[in-house]
């Protein structure tokens, strides 16, 4: 049983982990588009980006280098990430439910990884009995007010959802599951930590159990079920449009903020020139494009001197 | 009262509206305008126009596509529809926009906080057919559906939507009651872009089904790329026009001018937004008389399409986007300009030096400049002697959404009217945060039915309130007020809803461009370059 739960955990985590990837990659690997930014763009000069400028406020831009501002992308980049700084501007009433959701699983990321340090450190540093003693305060902490936070925030926000028509007749069923997954999966995991009586494995020991594949732990029913339910959550994560965090670097990095000009990129040139072969199929007539003619072509045709097709 | 409308409610079978607005409904307005009674009533549809064409989506009509004979021919649209679909997400036929549009498809999280930040939303006094997800939503659940061929599975996943040659036709009206000012996409917090799905929708009826506007497509890109200009001026009227101006202008301001054209291995080609030669000649002239003291080298040119620099394609269809750009840098390269400057004109800003960037390649990639930065450095360099007393009276800035929030071009407009105009005030939220006047996406030019109804009511009214409280100190009829708009399509925008609300006769609101201003500033030119005129 044990063995058989410790697959799941690895498969899923697999699954989540090729879910994730086969994503960023089927965006990363669509073409170039037009250019489409929005400003402010937080890599401009600093002395714009309090107004949103551009370079095109430069007198003769082209002739002048282009200056990245990477401490000004990660000034938006981190609060909007860590704090969901865009929600708490413009939706404050969300902000408080999501923020709660969203920073909760951030925490219960945290106690992940700190589980697993953990873990290491017993393994390979028996001895450090100070070390473990901080890191078992540490994930004691993270963890539980992980758990409540994403709870109560996942609960949140699945009433308003209910509740409210605004964002009710916008909600398809999956939505609704989505939320509920997260409360049944985040309320198991916490009402096994709270009432687990020996001999069911504390978190740290699982998580030693899972790394070392040591199958003679004897799981509760309620840890068994926090487990399975909360694994395979994990994996159906990048399936939905819940793998958001992935489509959010593309939103902000290649549409939002790309204003790359293309006389400034060699790279960017020869992607348009391919781009620029293809051969389009619109049936509208003005289009005049027939499956043979490429975008070049159509691009250099006159519908309003030709005679065109009816 | 405010029916609950559903996604769902536009694949409604019956030939009728999905609401009705009503004045009393609407956003209110301040001083003097806050009595929804007192409002305007809008004009009806004619039963002809209901009976003839699709009008089955509010209470008017901007497309005006023809009802469907039979269940057969509709059943043929649905078909043409789902073709367009497909294109609509293939790399061959939309790269240009497959990205950003996939991205707002598959993680809009549907969280409404876009709602807050569009204008006709709020103004429409929050009607959910203008919420900026709900056609979205519909094109989402389509997205699914039909492009991704989910099963049950996905519909409960992702919701459901009946496709029907109704909520096509209805689809085609909504993909018209959005300014594409992307004031929702600026704050949506996971970076979706519903004002990307209107123009997008917009490529799919036209590119596919040849449904546009007949003011963008038949009177807009397809007259101008036959005769030069959807003014419908060919070369040598507009030579002729530009003369008449020239003339005008040496007799108003004192000073020779003379706009030369084709001239090869000029410095700047500039390229205006034609409607201004016919409708604001003051500010093509403005342009000259400006060129002229600071001694730029400059040149229009009289190639095809090359003297007016909208490109209407930008708002509904690459193809007709693309080929208007490729000519004007065709122009510009044929004169061997070192580069252009974009005059007074929002969307010919972004299309040329933003938009079409990446498809000019090579020796087409002329450098684009925008005549807010090329003006502002003129006048830093003091190439042009300005007495700011001369604007000596409220002068509020409408920053059009293509220069602000789209192509970053902010400060050099403020650095002028600083510099110009001593009773400057800002309009609030204004640069990035700014609103649309309201006829951006072509439809200022869009009077076809009751249209402009609905244009001043809805999409201009959160404009109309900020000019309003810009102003509302002085609202005093002795006092003249300049609303500067340094763009065309908003200028025509602003025309027709001053006019509407009275707020010339009544308040002395005058609407113009920038140059008009720096003109008047002018010392070297005769006083009174601006008159307190309707026009």
């Amino acid at each position: 049983m044990t063995a058989a739960l410790y697959l799941l955990i690895y498969a899923c985590a697999l699954v989540f982990l090729a879910g994730c990837v086969a994503r960023a990659l089927s965006y990363a690997r669509m073409p170039l588009h037009l250019r489409w930014e929005l400003y402010p763009v937080p890599h401009e000069e600093p002395e714009r980006v309090p107004h949103g400028g551009s370079y095109f406020e430069e007198p003769e831009w082209w002739a002048k280098p282009l200056h990245f501002n990477l401490l000004g992308e990660l000034k938006v980049m981190i609060p909007e990430m860590l704090f969901l700084k865009a929600l708490w501007e413009f939706n404050r009433p969300l902000w408080f439910r999501s923020f709660a959701f969203h920073f909760g699983l951030y925490l219960l990321i945290a106690t992940a990884v700190l589980l697993a340090i953990a873990a290491m450190v017993c393994w390979l540093a028996p001895a450090s009995a100070a070390v473990l003693a901080a890191l078992h305060s540490l994930y004691k902490v993270t963890g539980l007010l992980g758990a409540v936070l994403a709870l109560a925030g996942a609960a949140a926000l699945l009433v308003r959802r209910v509740r409210d028509r605004t964002l009710r007749i916008y909600t398809a069923p999956g939505d609704l599951m989505n939320l509920a997954w997260f409360i049944a999966a985040l309320g198991l995991l916490l009402a096994a930590h709270l009432t687990r009586t020996a001999p069911a494995p504390s978190t740290l020991e699982l998580v030693r159990g899972l790394l070392s594949f040591d199958t003679g732990l004897e799981l509760s029913t309620l840890q068994v079920a926090a487990v399975i339910l909360s694994a395979l959550l994990v994996a159906y994560i990048p399936w939905t449009h819940m793998s958001h965090f992935i489509g959010k670097y593309f939103t902000y990095h290649s549409v939002r903020w790309d204003d790359l000009p293309a006389a400034k990129a060699r790279q960017l040139q020869r992607k348009i020139a391919q781009y620029l072969s293809y051969r389009p199929t619109w049936s509208a007539a003005h289009v005049m494009a027939d499956g043979r003619r490429s975008w070049a072509e159509i691009a250099m045709l006159n519908p309003a001197r030709q005679e065109v097709k009816k | 009262m405010k029916p609950k409308l559903d996604v769902n409610d536009l694949s409604r079978e019956e030939r009728a509206p999905l609401i009705h607005l009503d004045n009393r409904d609407l956003m209110p307005l301040p001083p003097p305008l806050e009595s929804p009674e007192k409002d305007h009533n809008w004009t009806p549809l004619s039963p002809q126009v209901q009976e003839k064409y699709e009008c089955i989506l509010d209470d008017t009509c901007a497309v005006n596509v023809p009802r469907p004979k039979s269940r057969e021919e509709e059943q043929e649209l649905v078909r043409k529809f789902l073709a367009g679909l497909d294109k609509l997400f293939s790399v061959e036929n939309n790269w240009t926009f497959l990205e950003p549009l996939v991205l707002t498809m598959e993680h809009c999280a549907r969280c409404q906080t876009c709602s807050e930040s569009c204008h006709i939303f709020e103004a429409s006094g929050r009607n959910e057919l203008y919420r900026p997800t709900f056609r979205s939503e519909v094109l989402r659940r389509l997205y699914f559906k039909y492009v991704k061929r989910g099963g049950w599975l996905s519909a409960w996943q992702h919701g459901d939507i009946k496709l029907n040659w109704p909520l096509i036709a209805r689809l085609i009206e909504l993909a018209y009651r959005c300014n594409l000012c992307r004031r929702c996409a600026q704050t949506c917090p996971i970076g979706a872009d519903n004002g990307l799905v209107a123009h997008e929708l917009r490529k799919l009826f036209s590119q596919e089904m040849g449904i546009a506007a007949k003011e963008l497509h038949d009177a807009g890109s397809m007259l101008q790329l036959k005769v030069g200009s959807s003014t419908g001026m060919n070369a040598e009227v507009v030579k002729d026009n530009i003369a008449f101006i020239d003339e005008d202008m040496s007799e108003k301001t004192g000073i020779e001018v003379h706009t030369p054209w084709d001239v090869e291995g000029a410095d700047v080609l500039l390229i205006h937004n034609a409607g201004e030669i016919l409708a604001w000649p003051e500010n093509p002239g403005a342009f000259a008389v400006i060129f002229t003291v600071a001694g730029v080298s400059w040149t229009m040119s009289s190639e095809l399409a090359a003297y007016d620099s909208i490109n209407y394609g930008l708002w509904y269809d690459d193809a007709q986007f693309a080929r208007v750009a490729v000519k004007h840098a065709e122009a510009a390269r044929k004169l061997k300009v070192k580069k252009i400057v974009l005059g007074e004109c929002g969307h010919a800003h972004k299309a040329l030096s933003v938009v079409a960037d990446r498809i000019l390649s090579g020796d087409l990639n002329i450098p684009r400049e925008s005549a807010l930065t090329f003006l502002w450095e003129l006048i830093r360099q003091d190439r042009l002697k300005l007495d700011p007393s001369r604007n000596d009276f409220p002068v509020t800035l409408h920053d059009p959404c293509n220069v602000v929030r789209l192509m970053g071009v902010v400060e050099p407009q403020r650095q002028i009217l600083r510099r110009i105009a001593p009773r400057f005030r800002e309009m609030e939220p204004h640069g990035v945060n700014n609103y649309c006047c309201g006829g951006g996406s072509g439809f200022a030019i869009m009077s076809g039915n009751n249209f402009p109804d609905w244009r001043f009511h809805v999409s201009g009214r959160k404009k109309l309130q900020q000019i309003l409280n810009a102003f509302a100190d002085c609202l005093d009829p002795s006092i003249p007020k300049y609303l500067c708009a340094p763009c065309s399509n908003c200028k025509g925008q602003f025309r027709d809803l001053l006019a509407y609300y009275d707020l010339w006769d009544k308040h002395r609101i005058l609407y113009g461009g920038l140059v008009e201003l720096i003109v008047n500033a002018m010392v070297d030119v005769k006083p009174g370059f601006i008159e307190w005129e309707w026009r």
